[in-house]
């Protein structure tokens, strides 16, 4: 029987997958870990720049491809918490994740009308490596400028990547979002972060 | 209050003619815009009233602690070493730092870190460095912590006020505690804990979440994309708030206004009253369908009443003035300034002490979790940038009123039972109109404000 499609239904966010996910992004950033080979870290690089691209671009369709069919889009509302116990800023499996983008290109979500602008900055990539040789963890820190409505601001924080190396290209398992504001009142939290 | 003694205060006059602000059928823009209306309500309404300031799952042991306020005012809510509940002033009667910088905690006492006068959790004065250096010996209660006069817990609900002739919170609340305890006794053991939050704040004056917080009104138009959103599968679908959808007015939802500035938007009647039924109209939401087959599994014919704790109970309970009680949340906001304001969607989670879920709570609030982060991003955004907006069209003078007369002069529009009670049809201005009225009284009476000290 084939898989059930995880954009029309949501059979993989089990206990177990939340389990495994708690335990994938916890105490993962070690120095034993610290992948120093240069073509790994320059394709790495070179993937978060193309997602950055795509956001500021409001290639929305395309960024939601860089996804593996069965992922999670995170930000916590706070540091080192259980997602199944608490409530958290995003939480999107592939079917909520496809319902975002769905409802900003509907064109009537009114905190996008006018839409937001985007100038991305990635930097302080450091991939890490897990049990598994085919999946890496990254960590990026990023400011994004938002340009919306005739005010200018900023979100920033580091970003966790799990990614899966599928040899022609990466595909993001799961991104984490960790904003150094996330346990603060937030004006108009809708971007994509 | 034992062991405390209050100072007695009372407010000075309105700095309007309210009489010209307020009328039946619409309010003047000022309302929203003036900072010294602003700073009178942060005394005749966020003093004057029973304000919320948390809920007792946030400090559940003694000594715990949380950080809130009562409009701009900084407390401190502590269940003190003795299991007392106080709002302590997060202020120091030394030279006005806060004593406090944590959200939460345990603590048994305070210590300003300006010059490091400590405060037990009672809000008494604890001791000051060098104390040869004063000739006073502190014993004056007027070197305690102030801390709000009177603090009143509904079943787990924590209130205060500064109004020494306020009712009784439970008079305050009136008809409202109804439909609360309603909300509450659908869950195991009548009670829920709060889980974190959707923290959110918009640029616009607190009247405006107010005004929104029963309006049927707006629904089709200002969520039209997450009831698309909700129903993306199915177009004629009747997943979320499709109940809105043509004429919510046909609808069996209802709109009540119970007094004091509480209202009530029940959509019950709309979802048919059996078990699963709730659970039926949600949208999509994560692990839906892992954690509905597990728990069927485990459960059999039980399962859909576990489901239903999952699913968002379709009512808006509003307790005047920053109190609100929809799906599964309790959100609170909190003002700012005239023109800002903070709104926390606090999330739930069922306890289940009896053990009834036979060991699947766990698993309904993973479930519940989800559910519960939808509307805040998907709806809530849009709602509060429409207030934003609604605060820039007020920047427009010259152009005074604000209507809220939808209903108004309609006959048998509305049904008003022997203690005052109305109810009226979903999309009517009706609650916004008296809690518009209330609101004008507040403004023109005169409460006797107090703070207290320990003694
Ligand atoms: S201001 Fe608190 S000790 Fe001086
Ligand atoms: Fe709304």
């Amino acid at each position: 029987m084939d898989a059930p499609d995880p954009s029309t239904s949501s059979y993989y966010v089990s206990d177990d997958f939340y389990a495994a996910l708690v335990e994938d992004f916890s105490g993962w950033q070690t120095p034993e870990r610290a992948i120093t080979d240069s073509a790994l870290r320059d394709s790495c690089a070179r993937f978060l720049a193309e997602e950055a691209r795509l956001l500021d671009t409001d290639r929305l369709d395309d960024w939601l491809g860089l996804f593996a069919r069965e992922c999670i889009y995170w930000v916590p509302g706070t540091r080192d918490g259980d997602p199944r116990r608490e409530i958290a800023i995003a939480f999107d499996d592939r079917r909520r994740l496809e319902d975002r983008i769905f409802r900003l290109q509907t064109g009537e979500a009114w905190s996008q009308r006018p839409g937001s602008r985007t100038t991305r900055m990635v930097s302080n990539i450091e991939p890490f490596s897990t049990p598994d040789p085919e999946i890496v963890m990254v960590r990026s820190n990023f400011l994004t400028v938002e340009f919306r409505a005739g005010e200018t601001r900023s979100w920033a924080g580091w970003a966790g990547h799990r990614l899966r190396d599928m040899t022609t290209h990466w595909k993001i398992l799961v991104k984490q979002v960790n904003l150094i504001d996330y346990d603060q009142n937030l004006r108009n939290p809708s971007i994509v972060l | 209050m034992t062991g405390l003694r209050s100072i007695d205060g009372t407010a000075s006059g309105p700095a309007w003619d309210y009489d010209k602000l307020v009328f039946e059928d619409r309010v003047h823009r000022v309302l929203y815009t003036d900072p010294r209306i602003f700073d009178e309500e942060m005394t005749r309404i966020f003093g004057a009233v029973w304000v919320y300031l948390g809920h007792e799952s946030q400090i559940p042991a003694p000594n715990d602690f949380v950080a809130t306020r009562m409009g701009r005012r900084p407390l401190i809510l502590v269940r003190d070493s003795e299991g007392v509940l106080r709002a302590l002033y997060n202020r120091c009667t030394h030279r006005g730092s806060t004593v406090c910088r944590e959200a939460r905690g345990s603590a048994k006492s305070f210590q300003c870190g300006y010059h490091g006068w400590t405060f037990l959790n009672t809000g008494k004065l604890n001791g000051v460095p060098w104390p040869d250096g004063y000739a006073d010996n502190f014993d004056d209660e007027k070197f305690n912590l102030a801390q709000v006069p009177r603090v009143e817990s509904y079943r787990g609900f924590v209130f205060g006020t500064l109004n020494l002739d306020a009712p009784p919170l439970i008079d305050y609340l009136g008809g409202v505690a109804g439909p609360l305890d309603e909300w509450l006794d659908r869950h195991p053991g009548g009670k829920v804990v709060l889980c974190e939050a959707n923290r959110l704040k918009f640029k616009g004056n607190w009247k405006l979440l107010y005004d929104n917080s029963a309006d049927g009104y707006h629904v089709v138009f200002s969520h039209r994309s997450l009831l698309a959103m909700e129903n993306r599968f199915d177009e004629d679908g009747d997943k979320g708030m499709a109940f809105y959808k043509s004429n919510p007015d046909n609808a069996p939802m209802y709109v009540r206004y119970f007094g004091n500035g509480h209202h009530f938007k029940d959509k019950r009647p709309n979802v048919e009253d059996r078990p699963g039924a709730l659970w039926e109209i949600e949208g999509p939401h994560p692990g839906m369908e892992h954690f509905e087959a597990s728990l069927r599994q485990r459960l059999g014919d039980k399962a859909d009443r576990a489901l239903d704790l999952a699913s968002s109970e379709p009512v808006n309970i509003n307790v005047f003035p920053n109190l609100h009680i929809l799906g599964n949340h309790i959100q609170v906001s909190t003002p700012v300034s005239v023109d800002e304001t903070d709104t926390t969607w606090y999330g739930t989670a069922v306890v289940d002490e009896d053990g009834d879920l036979e060991g699947t709570v766990d698993a309904i609030n993973a479930l519940r979790m989800r559910t519960q982060e939808s509307f805040p991003n998907f709806g809530e955004v849009d709602d509060l940038v429409n207030f934003e907006q609604i605060q820039v069209g007020f920047q427009a003078e010259e152009d005074e009123w604000v209507y809220m007369h939808r209903g108004l002069g309609i006959p048998d529009r509305f049904q008003v039972d022997d203690d005052g009670v109305i109810t009226g049809p979903p999309t009517d201005e009706v609650f916004m109109r008296e809690h518009m009225r209330e609101w004008k009284r507040l403004m023109t009476a005169e409460p006797r404000i107090a703070i207290a000290r320990a003694v």
